[in-house]
């Protein structure tokens, strides 16, 4: 931001709409609009696409996790034109940063070798609205995917109980009793029996809930369901990826109904079955979650979007008679003008210039103004570089940790997704660990993360580095070292349109994207009116390459 | 492959299969002019192979190629590369009518035809498999190719076995892999292959497919797997000697024709016109090679020299269960003798599954021969009075209840505790029919395997409960539930002597003759006969039997009430033909006559047209009739009955009684009414 290399001045300078940060929705927003034949120009303060959503190096992550903990010093407002002009500051998502590497050396070495997520730990369900979204915009033939191998349930004893989330997969595990597997094909019976049901209008043979159960919180159909507690959690937490304790009314800040939980369940079952190659329902994009905006990116470059990056906007430019939006002041000093912007959840005004407004202006800025947080909730994440597996011949997994099952205080549901160098995101013999809890504060949350932490993987011991392969016990011979760590709460900013001005949703806590393609779209039916999110696109090039391990998402 | 629904075709689909059709008609036309001139030109050969990647089922054309490549190989003589060649293109044209239909059974067969030639490489046979059994897991005609490969290529079963195990895992709804494991399995276990000790194996057998029943109770793949371990729980494969008549150690009082002299306590009395008495033996499954010289006779009586055994069984086959000789005595000549059976003293005692008899089974009882005072008298046997009620005391009971040689089976114990184990954890899956009804088979397994008189017999109550639930949940199987539960009910009976005793009573009328009433208990079928040898008078009326099947070895025998009844003809009758110690016959009251298609041998309508049959006196004399009433002329005629109760069927009236007259001259009481001579 500081040397920029001179920009040639951007031709047309006038456009339908400009969007600044090139995160997952902002992206979505950009292929949607430029492929109904608006004129875009999409631009991005940093060197590279994806904003909090990107995939970057370990300098790079580090350098953008403290870049942005800081805001930079307000420029001086300025009012040379037939504009107003109101400076805008970089707010701060990230917080509690703490960045402690092991193995300086052997990390450096491979520097480059990493694509670590910024809003990790996140997958894609088969069946989520994201990939038909990627399907329906052609955005899938940029972006490969692979399976995530295995999901388990964690608990203090350190060990990793398999998800059992199919038939197979019931039959298979060991751990549950005849009983508990019966119980559980049974409760999976009902919800597909449910839904279809519900899609087929056939009343006569197939089981539905109740309208009353339906409406009922669904840990409580859980019970009436005489599943057991065992049972229950793993529904629960890791099948319909619930964060807050269920059976805790007092903390809970969330008490899912049954009709959420079905959905949710739905999204899972439809997941397992939804591409032949798949193993299971979850994959991950080769190279890293960044690939997804910069996939919609692409995609809208095709369509005509302009992408400028490495460009920041230091001020809005406001009509000075109506108060109304009229352009931006880009970073190379060049004005802007568009009907409609969309700005990146940092972006904000600076209080001490709306003292200055007038109510029209305040009016127009106001999705701008950093708001007293109604919901304190927050997102803790943790990176960790590890060389081994949390479990012997798996490479991809999920883990989660219910509520209380790794401390009687644990509020939340932690999530922990491990990544192997199949998807190109580490190099070989180490994996690259995400893990992510809701919070009320930053320490609260710190703590989740590090106990979870200490569950799966080893840290090493900076006095007796020499000799830990001899002093160790069997018990945690087989956990794998920790080379690097990365700690960080983030907050969770949501999307808001306003007319003109419009802004983004920064990462949720949720594992897939769901919510967030959810208010894009939404965003987008605001902005375009009712038209059509992408009118059919015809996949070009409908060739599957040979069988890699990699999942087709092809319809 | 399985679960897709079938589309209807649209116009466009139904036009072009229609042009398909056009083209293979006149490609069909030009092979069969091919074939039937014998060309085996290239170009006659690639038009059979046009015809077959679109019709993959035209078998003349699979054969044709047969032909075709013989010729071939009979020309070139042996050049190794040309002959592989010729297969190799075989081979193809196999794999790509495959692709086209892989349930060809043309296709497979060439297959296997052409490997069979021995000049192919079978290596990339597995392979190829792999492919298909991806696409369609459960094909039978993979798995069926998939053995032919294993077997050419002498890959061990214990790989096959974990083929199994892949498969399976993957997705437990496939027969196929089930089968296979069961086939391999079997095989392994008889080789008692090392680690394929059954006593081990079978039990984590049940583990595996625990979970494919619990995971989904309504896939019925894990439960047929489930049904074969069970045989293989219950299969003792050598036969064993259940029961005989007499019974170790007990006393029988004989005599000649007629009445004792005196009223004699003696548990058993049997008198006998012709002077002998049968002596009777009852193997748990079907045997054969029963002799004099498997099975040895030490008697005291005279004129036993060599006897002859002969198979109670119905289609005149050597085997049986139940094996009957006769033995002498002479009742002018009263004393106590004592007689030892040896059976299976030296080997030829052979099961019907190819097991050998090879526990030998001595027993000794005592034969007490009476003078005869009385005549014999010709009174009418009543079943409604002159019963005593037996003596619950009695000790005469307990030489009946005889002999479980099961006992002395080896490896018993793994076996009852896997039915143990069974037992207890389908209590827990019973809501559902199959698992009721597992439940019920499990219980049974479990009663027949108990000596411990503590527990005998404790769980019977439940195993009707079951089956009545099973009756009132699923009307669709009602009489096999119905006629499990008449078994569990007769086991239950017969389980103790004195659960039995309270069905025994004595018969004045006759010699104080051992009476056994099970009278108005709905029963539907007769089971537990082996531990009912010694019956010689039987009430099964008030029943819901169709058939007397399994009375053929109460040897004893002499009266027998099936009134009211659901008899539908005499030939349900056909094996009291050889009870031949029967006089007195009810059967009133039943169905005779109602149906005039035998439903039991639909396949033959009347055994007249079969050639066995040779006229007597009877059959020239009335054809007419012979041949309107040929079910009861076959079973009648074959019978010494003295009284008969035919009234309430169809089939009576004054046509039939004056031709039961005919077939059986010596009968004396006919409906209630003496016959005068």
């Amino acid at each position: 931001m500081i040397d920029l290399p001179p920009y040639p001045p951007l031709d047309p300078s006038n456009y339908d709409l400009i969007i600044v940060g090139t995160g997952v929705s902002e992206s979505v927003l950009a292929a949607a609009a430029s492929s109904s034949g608006s004129s875009v120009l999409h631009l991005d303060p940093n060197p590279f696409y994806g904003s909090h959503f990107a995939s970057l190096s370990l300098p790079d992550l580090t350098s953008f996790l403290h870049s942005n903990s800081v805001s930079p010093p307000p420029l001086p407002p300025s009012n040379n034109h037939d504009f107003i002009s109101v400076d805008l500051v970089n707010r701060s998502l990230y917080s509690s940063v703490e960045i402690s590497s092991f193995e300086s050396e052997i990390l450096e070495e491979h520097s480059r070798r990493f694509n670590v997520d910024l809003c990790g730990p996140r997958v894609v369900f088969c069946a989520d609205e994201s990939i038909n979204l990627m399907l329906k915009s052609g955005a899938n033939n940029y972006v490969e995917f692979k399976s995530i191998d295995a999901s388990f349930v964690g608990d203090s004893s350190g060990e990793l109980r398999n998800v059992p989330d199919s038939r197979a997969a019931i039959f298979k595990d060991k751990s549950l009793t005849l009983l508990e597997k019966n119980q559980l094909m049974k409760f999976f019976k009902l919800v597909q029996s449910h839904l279809a049901s519900s899609t087929e209008n056939d009343d006569t043979t197939t089981v539905k809930i109740s309208e009353e159960d339906m409406e009922s919180p669904f840990v409580d159909f859980l019970t009436k369901m005489r599943l057991p507690p065992k049972i229950k959690s793993i529904i629960l937490y890791a099948i319909a990826m619930l964060d807050y304790d269920q059976d805790n009314m007092e903390t809970c800040r969330h008490i899912l109904k049954t009709k959420e939980g079905i959905d949710r369940m739905a999204l899972y079952i439809i997941s397992m079955g939804r591409f032949s190659n798949a193993l299971g329902a979850l994959i991950y994009p080769i190279y890293g979650q960044g690939e997804l905006p910069q996939a919609f990116c692409r995609r809208a470059a095709v369509k005509g979007c302009i992408y400028v990056l490495r460009m920041p906007i230091t001020a809005l430019l406001l009509d000075k008679e109506t108060g109304g939006y009229k352009g931006v002041r880009l970073a190379s000093g060049q004005e802007i003008f568009s009907q409609k912007l969309i700005l990146d959840p940092c972006v904000t005004v600076g209080l001490e210039s709306l003292s200055s407004l007038t109510d029209q202006q305040n009016e127009t800025l106001s999705v701008l103004v950093p708001k007293a947080l109604i919901n304190k909730e927050k997102v803790a994440r943790g990176i960790c570089v590890i060389r081994g597996s949390v479990k012997a011949d798996v490479s991809n997994a999920l883990i989660v940790y219910p509520p209380k099952s790794l401390f009687p205080e644990q509020l939340t549901a932690i999530r922990v997704m491990q990544l192997g160098s199949g998807l190109a995101v580490c190099p070989a013999d180490m994996h690259v660990l995400y893990l992510s809890t809701l919070c009320d504060n930053d320490d609260q949350g710190i703590k989740s993360l590090l106990s979870a932490m200490s569950n799966l993987i080893r840290l090493p011991d900076p006095e007796n580095h020499q000799s830990d392969s001899v002093v160790e016990n069997d018990t945690c011979e087989a956990k794998p070292i920790l080379l690097w760590r990365a700690l960080y709460v983030q907050e969770p900013v949501k999307g808001e349109y306003g007319g003109t001005i419009s802004s983004m949703p920064s990462p949720d806590g949720n594992l897939n994207y769901n919510e967030i393609v959810e208010s894009a779209l939404k965003l987008y039916e605001q902005l375009m009116g009712s038209e059509e999110l992408f009118k059919e696109e015809t996949s070009v090039e409908n060739t599957t390459e040979e069988n890699d391990g990699g999942v087709d998402i092809e319809d | 492959m399985h679960g897709r629904p079938r589309k209807a075709s649209k116009p466009e689909e139904e036009a072009a299969s229609a042009a398909k059709a056009v083209k293979l008609r006149s490609l069909q036309s030009q092979f069969m002019t091919n074939h039937h001139d014998k060309i085996y030109t290239n170009e006659a050969i690639e038009l059979s192979t046009k015809l077959l990647e679109i019709n993959p089922e035209a078998y003349t054309a699979w054969n044709y190629r047969k032909l075709a490549v013989e010729d071939c190989l009979s020309r070139i003589e042996s050049d190794p590369n040309l002959v592989n060649s010729i297969l190799d293109e075989e081979l193809r044209v196999v794999e790509s009518a495959l692709r086209q239909n892989f349930k060809s059974y043309g296709a497979w067969h060439h297959r296997k035809w052409v490997l069979s030639k021995g000049h192919s490489s079978i290596g990339d046979e597995l392979k190829l498999l792999d492919k298909f059994q991806r696409l369609d897991s459960r094909n039978f005609h993979a798995w069926n190719y998939r053995r032919f490969v294993v077997e050419l290529t002498n890959r061990s079963e214990q790989d096959e076995l974990h083929y199994t195990d892949d498969m399976i895992n993957n997705n437990f709804s496939n027969y196929s892999a089930w089968h296979n494991r069961s086939v391999l399995l079997s095989s392994l276990l008889a080789q008692n292959a090392d680690g394929f000790m059954p006593n081990e194996r079978i039990p984590d057998e049940y583990d595996l497919v625990h979970s494919a029943i619990f995971t989904d109770p309504d896939d019925q793949s894990g439960w047929f797997y489930h049904l074969w371990l069970l045989d293989q729980t219950l299969n003792v494969e050598t036969p064993l000697l259940t029961s005989s008549w007499p019974s170790h150690g007990s006393t029988v009082s004989l005599s000649g024709a007629g009445c004792l002299n005196g009223s004699s306590s003696k548990f058993t009395t049997f008198c006998s016109e012709s002077g002998s008495f049968p002596l009777i033996l009852y193997f748990d499954q079907a045997v054969g090679g029963v002799s004099s010289s498997t099975v040895t006779t030490d008697s005291e009586l005279k004129g036993n020299g060599d006897l002859v055994w002969e198979p109670i069984s119905y289609k005149n086959s050597q085997v049986s269960c139940v094996w009957v000789t006769h033995l002498k005595y002479v009742s002018s000549d009263p004393c106590e003798y004592k007689v030892k059976i040896r059976v299976g003293n030296s080997p030829g005692i052979v099961s019907s599954r190819g097991h050998n008899f090879s526990a030998p089974y001595e027993f000794v009882f005592t034969a007490h021969v009476h003078d005869t005072v009385k005549d014999s008298q010709e009174g009418i046997v009543s079943w409604t009075d002159g019963f005593d009620i037996w003596d619950a005391k009695s000790k005469d009971l307990n030489s009946l209840i005889t002999l479980d040689q099961l006992e002395a089976e080896i490896d018993f114990k793994w076996r009852q505790e896997a039915i143990d184990s069974e037992v207890e954890c389908f209590g827990i899956l019973s809501d559902s029919k199959i698992g009721k009804l597992t439940l019920a088979r499990l219980l049974m397994a479990r009663e027949a395997m108990v000596s411990d008189d503590a527990v005998k017999g404790v769980r019977y109550e439940e195993i009707l409960q079951l089956y009545n639930d099973l009756m009132a949940l699923d009307s669709s199987h009602y009489q096999y539930y119905k006629d499990e539960h008449s078994v569990a009910f007769l086991h239950k009976v017969t389980s103790s002597s004195e659960s039995l005793s309270r069905h025994l009573f004595r018969y004045r009328g006759m010699n104080n003759l051992v009476c056994l009433r099970l009278n108005n208990l709905s029963l539907s079928r007769i089971a537990s006969v082996e531990k009912l040898l010694f019956v010689q008078m039987l009430d099964l009326s008030h029943n819901e039997l169709h058939s007397t099947e399994g009375l053929e070895a109460m040897q004893l025998l002499s009266c027998l009430n099936l009134s009211h009844n659901r008899i539908r003809s005499f030939s349900a009758l056909d094996s009291l033909r050889h009870v031949k110690q029967l006089k007195v016959l009810d059967v009133s009251h039943n169905h005779i006559g109602k149906h005039s298609v035998d439903t039991t041998r639909y396949l033959c309508s009347s055994p007249l047209s079969n050639s066995e049959w040779s006229p007597d006196d009877v059959g020239r004399q009335n054809p007419g009739l012979v041949t309107k009433y040929w079910d009861a002329y076959f079973v009648l005629r074959d019978l010494n009955l003295k009284q008969l109760d035919i009234a309430g069927n169809e089939i009576s009236g004054n046509e039939f009684s004056s031709f039961v007259l005919q077939i059986v001259p010596k009968l004396v009481w006919l409906d209630g009414q003496k016959l005068g001579n």
